[in-house]
């Protein structure tokens, strides 16, 4: 077990806010593991625990063997870490920023070059360039090489697709794929739900605390009810429409479509609703079953803890 | 229809960079036009020429019927602007901030005070009226801001990726509020990394290395490049671009 | 080693790529050397001057002529009494005056001596201190100039600091000066600001989880502003003494072992600084806010600490360019070696200790 987190708890006081409650996790070595909620989830400060960076109020974390109290430098040695904002030195070079944090860590680039060169190489034929002056995938990418540069255990990564576009985001979990298949162990945070099925398993986090760990495809089977997606001509109206059928359970715009499930299952149940729809004046309608996403997860877990909380 | 903005080559270069190059599209009144591209495609840009920021270095524009060359002020007064990054002062509390932007679009006394009761009634703030914004979770920040943006009723608003790290209820809930702000004839300029929203809009415009590349509904884009998402359609077009950001 | 090594490097491309940096580590003190060496000079030419006589005789005649043939003084004006004197003063027409008693070169022949009035206008007391000391000054060489065989000297009070810069050499007040400000609050300002800067752009987590000992990054920012300071020393003395006609009187090496100490304290201090706030903007504020004020007012050569209320006497002891003022002076105009300056050396070693201690006690190996 590379990761291993028991009932974390973190309460700040300006301003006052429970950021995380009782948090419990495993991760394995090798695996890359997905944290997933919006901003303000508490994604940052359990990483900032993680790294040794805060202290947690409550609760025991050991990463790669290591208690994040007491063994402060081993533990620091053994992880990379990468923060949410650009984290690098804006005035030094690509080779520059690169060789500080080898040397830092007590290593040198040529050490751990096999590690850092499919992502290195794309960024190399810049480095006197300096890192201010790189695009956002650039900098995403020279940051990731000097968080990986001395070899860690665990790579922690706080949202490193944010505000990266979606080609770069899509080069970037490929490259993650491949350090991987190293043996090290990952733990990502993003806000955007389409990353999630790239994880091996994820952890929904919402206002400090897990709604669901689980893999990806595991999540998306224990959605509660049949899910259909729904089209027509005219989809506000038909979303103000919808949100006045008493008989269905959920009911939310999703892309081209409108998601919605039925508080009771019967084979007549889209039928009837069409025809309803259809005697409204709706055309174009056009329903069929889906599978949930990690999204309309996401969304059901949401509603779920906000009605058992109010 | 009405035409809310219009441009016609619009281009900006910063000395060799031409940042936007000879854009050419129109916006309709009560539309909701979202603007797409990957980081560095020029999207900036071209939205401060918009809200009379930025000197265009050619071309032609009007927003509301007047022109970004000489007419900003007249722009400025009608319009609407909101960002991820700027939004509210965390430390005003809610009506303080409604009262302060008020001001600001100079809403009269009885104009501020029925629009201040109109936002925090429909955004079912009444309880945080007097609480400091930085108390309030992401996404009710992000819908306040949005309804201060919109509360002098401008013809036009533009939001600057207003939803990037909102959770997917609070995201949904932000279009709503789109939603309606359209229907009340307010035309809406909207960018997004959520492929999802671009869904949402009624046309898309896709930014590459500066150009725009394709202006259509997403239904015909989708058709155009023959796939089934607009996230396939982006990714077919963001591929091709040479320069990120 | 290699670490620490690297990190100081790294430190100097920040510095030599920041151009903002650079001006105001190597800008700032050649700026205050020709600022200070030609319009804010303390030396006081043609000062309007005026003299009553009321003895008439030769050697108020030769008195006179030492007075006017002074550039510090104009050709001076000729007054009758103490009448007129006064309202030349309320006029603004002269700052100083001096009153030659009746019977002057009689009485001075006498075992009492005479009595030399010098009036002076306190408006400005600064200048009216200077200007009262340059014409005792002159009193006095005068007095010496015409001792007859056999005569005891005639006892005119002087300050001993005239005794040290007979030409009354405007440089000799401000080089002093000049050094203990411009070193002391670069170096504040330099180190609270670029650890604040890691602060703010987030580098600082980066290498809070590295192996490296968080204490070291510290004294590795330290490191390269400690040597440039030197090197900021350097230049300052070369300005003062090609464009400022200056002399170092004692020793160098001590000039610089002291300086080195006052760079340390200034380091310490901005260490401090930079451990207590989050945001270059404060530590900005605080270092020119809080420092720059007191250390402009206190440290004594812009305005005579003797000169000030006793609070601000008591206070001006906290303020480390007092004391670092008081060697320099010691060493670069005096002459005096390590026997006169080892207090001084002593009180900003302790400064040093105390800000040192406060500030790795202060220093967290986590955020927040």
């Amino acid at each position: 077990m590379e990761v291993r987190v028991e009932h974390i708890s973190k309460r700040y006081q300006k301003p006052e806010l429970q950021a995380l409650k009782d948090i419990s996790f495993e991760v394995e070595k090798g695996e890359l593991f997905g944290l997933i909620g919006p901003d303000g989830a508490g994604k940052s400060t359990l990483f900032r625990i993680l790294t040794t960076l805060l202290l947690p109020d409550e609760g025991h974390a050991e990463v790669a063997g290591f208690d994040v109290r007491k063994d402060l430098r081993a533990l620091r040695s053994a992880v990379g870490y990468m923060p949410g904002r650009f984290s690098l030195y804006q005035d030094l070079s690509i080779e520059e920023n690169l060789r500080f944090f080898a040397t830092l860590f007590g290593t040198t680039i040529e050490a751990n070059y096999d590690l850092i060169k499919d992502i290195y190489v794309q960024i190399e034929p810049f480095k006197d360039r300096r890192a201010g002056q790189l695009s956002g995938g650039m900098k995403q990418k020279l940051a990731l090489c000097c968080a990986l540069i001395h070899r860690p255990k665990v790579l922690f990564l706080d949202e490193p697709t944010t505000g990266v576009d979606a080609v770069s985001r899509k080069e970037f979990w490929q490259m993650l794929k491949g350090l991987q298949a190293e043996g090290i162990s990952i733990l990502v945070s993003t806000p955007y739900m389409d990353e999630a099925s790239l994880c091996d398993r994820i952890a929904l986090i919402q206002e400090g605390h897990i709604l669901s760990i689980d893999q990806p495809k595991g999540l998306q089977e224990k959605y509660p009810r049949p899910l259909f997606a729904l089209r027509a001509q005219g989809m506000n109206q038909l979303l103000d429409s919808l949100r006045d059928k008493p008989e269905l359970a959920s009911v939310y715009a999703f892309g081209e479509y409108h998601h919605l499930s039925f508080k009771e299952q019967s084979p007549q149940g889209m039928e009837a609703l069409l025809a309803d729809l259809r005697s409204q004046g709706f055309q174009d309608l056009e329903a069929h079953s889906i599978e949930a996403g990690v999204e309309d997860c996401f969304i059901e877990l949401m509603q779920k803890s906000d009605g058992s909380s109010n | 229809m009405e035409v809310v903005i219009k441009a016609e080559k619009l281009s900006k270069a910063f000395g060799d960079f031409i940042a936007t190059n000879a854009i050419s599209f129109e916006v309709y009144k009560g539309e909701i036009f979202g603007f797409l591209g990957a980081n560095g495609a020029g999207k900036t840009t071209a939205i401060r020429m918009l809200c009379g920021l930025s000197k265009p270095s050619s071309g032609e524009a009007t927003i509301a019927g007047f022109d970004i060359y000489r007419e900003t002020e007249s722009i400025k007064k009608n319009i609407g602007y909101m960002s991820q990054k700027f939004s509210l002062y965390e430390d005003l509390t809610v009506a303080e901030n409604l009262r302060f932007y008020g001001g600001i679009y100079g809403l009269g006394r009885k104009e501020l005070k029925e629009a201040s009761e109109a936002v925090i009634k429909n955004l079912g703030l009444e309880q945080e009226r007097k609480k400091l914004v930085s108390s309030l979770p992401l996404g009710w920040k992000q819908k306040l801001a949005f309804s201060v943006a919109i509360m002098h009723e401008p013809k036009l608003v533009f939001l600057d990726e207003p939803t990037g790290g909102v959770d997917p209820v609070t995201r949904r809930q932000f279009w709503d509020l789109i939603h309606q702000a359209a229907a009340r004839g307010i035309t809406v300029f909207v960018t997004t990394h959520y492929m999802d929203e671009a869904e949402y809009c009624d046309r898309i415009s896709m930014m590459v290395d500066g150009e725009m590349k394709a202006l259509d509904t997403p239904r015909n884009l989708k058709k155009q490049f023959g796939v089934d998402s607009m996230d396939a359609v982006f990714y077919e077009m963001a591929r091709g671009a040479k320069r990120s950001d | 080693m290699k670490q620490f090594i690297i990190f100081i490097r790294k430190e100097f491309w920040h510095v030599f790529r920041d151009p903002k940096t650079m001006l105001l580590l190597f800008g700032m003190p050649i700026a205050q050397i020709v600022l200070f060496g030609f319009a804010l000079t303390n030396e006081i030419k043609n000062v309007n001057i005026a003299i009553v006589d009321q003895s008439g005789d030769w050697a108020a005649q030769e008195l006179i002529q030492k007075i006017q043939a002074n550039r510090s003084f104009s050709q001076g004006l000729l007054l009758n009494s103490e009448a007129e004197v006064e309202e030349a003063f309320r006029q603004g027409k002269v700052k100083v005056a001096v009153m030659i008693p009746p019977n002057f070169g009689l009485d001075r022949r006498r075992t009492e001596g005479s009595q030399i009035q010098i009036i002076a206008d306190a408006s400005d007391p600064n200048t009216a201190t200077t200007l009262t000391n340059y014409a005792t000054a002159i009193i006095q060489d005068y007095q010496k100039s015409d001792l007859l065989p056999g005569q005891g000297p005639l006892q005119i009070e002087t300050q001993t600091r005239m005794i040290y810069n007979p030409e009354l050499k405007g440089a000799t007040n401000f080089v002093p000066g000049v050094m203990a400000l411009v070193l002391f609050l670069v170096g504040v300002l330099m180190t609270s600001v670029s650890i604040v800067r890691e602060k703010e752009t987030g580098t600082m987590e980066v290498l809070l989880v590295s192996p490296f000992n968080p204490i070291l990054v510290i004294i590795a920012k330290a490191v390269p502003y400690f040597f440039l300071s030197l090197v900021n020393l350097t230049v300052i003395l070369i300005l003062s003494v090609l464009l400022m006609d200056m002399e170092i009187a004692g020793s160098l090496g001590l000039l610089y072992l002291s300086s080195a100490l006052l760079i340390l304290t200034a380091l310490s201090l901005g260490l401090l600084i930079s451990n207590s706030t989050a945001s270059q903007q404060t530590a900005m504020l605080i270092s020119l806010m809080a420092m720059l004020l007191p250390t402009v007012m206190l440290t004594g050569f812009m305005f005579p600490l003797e000169n000030m209320p006793w609070p601000l006497q008591v206070i001006s002891n906290i303020v480390p360019s007092k004391w670092y003022y008081i060697i320099v002076q010691a060493i670069m105009i005096k002459g005096q070696g390590l026997a006169s300056v080892w207090r001084e050396m002593l009180v900003l070693m302790g400064m040093t200790t105390v800000f040192l201690t406060l500030s790795i006690r202060k220093f967290k190996t986590r955020l927040a």
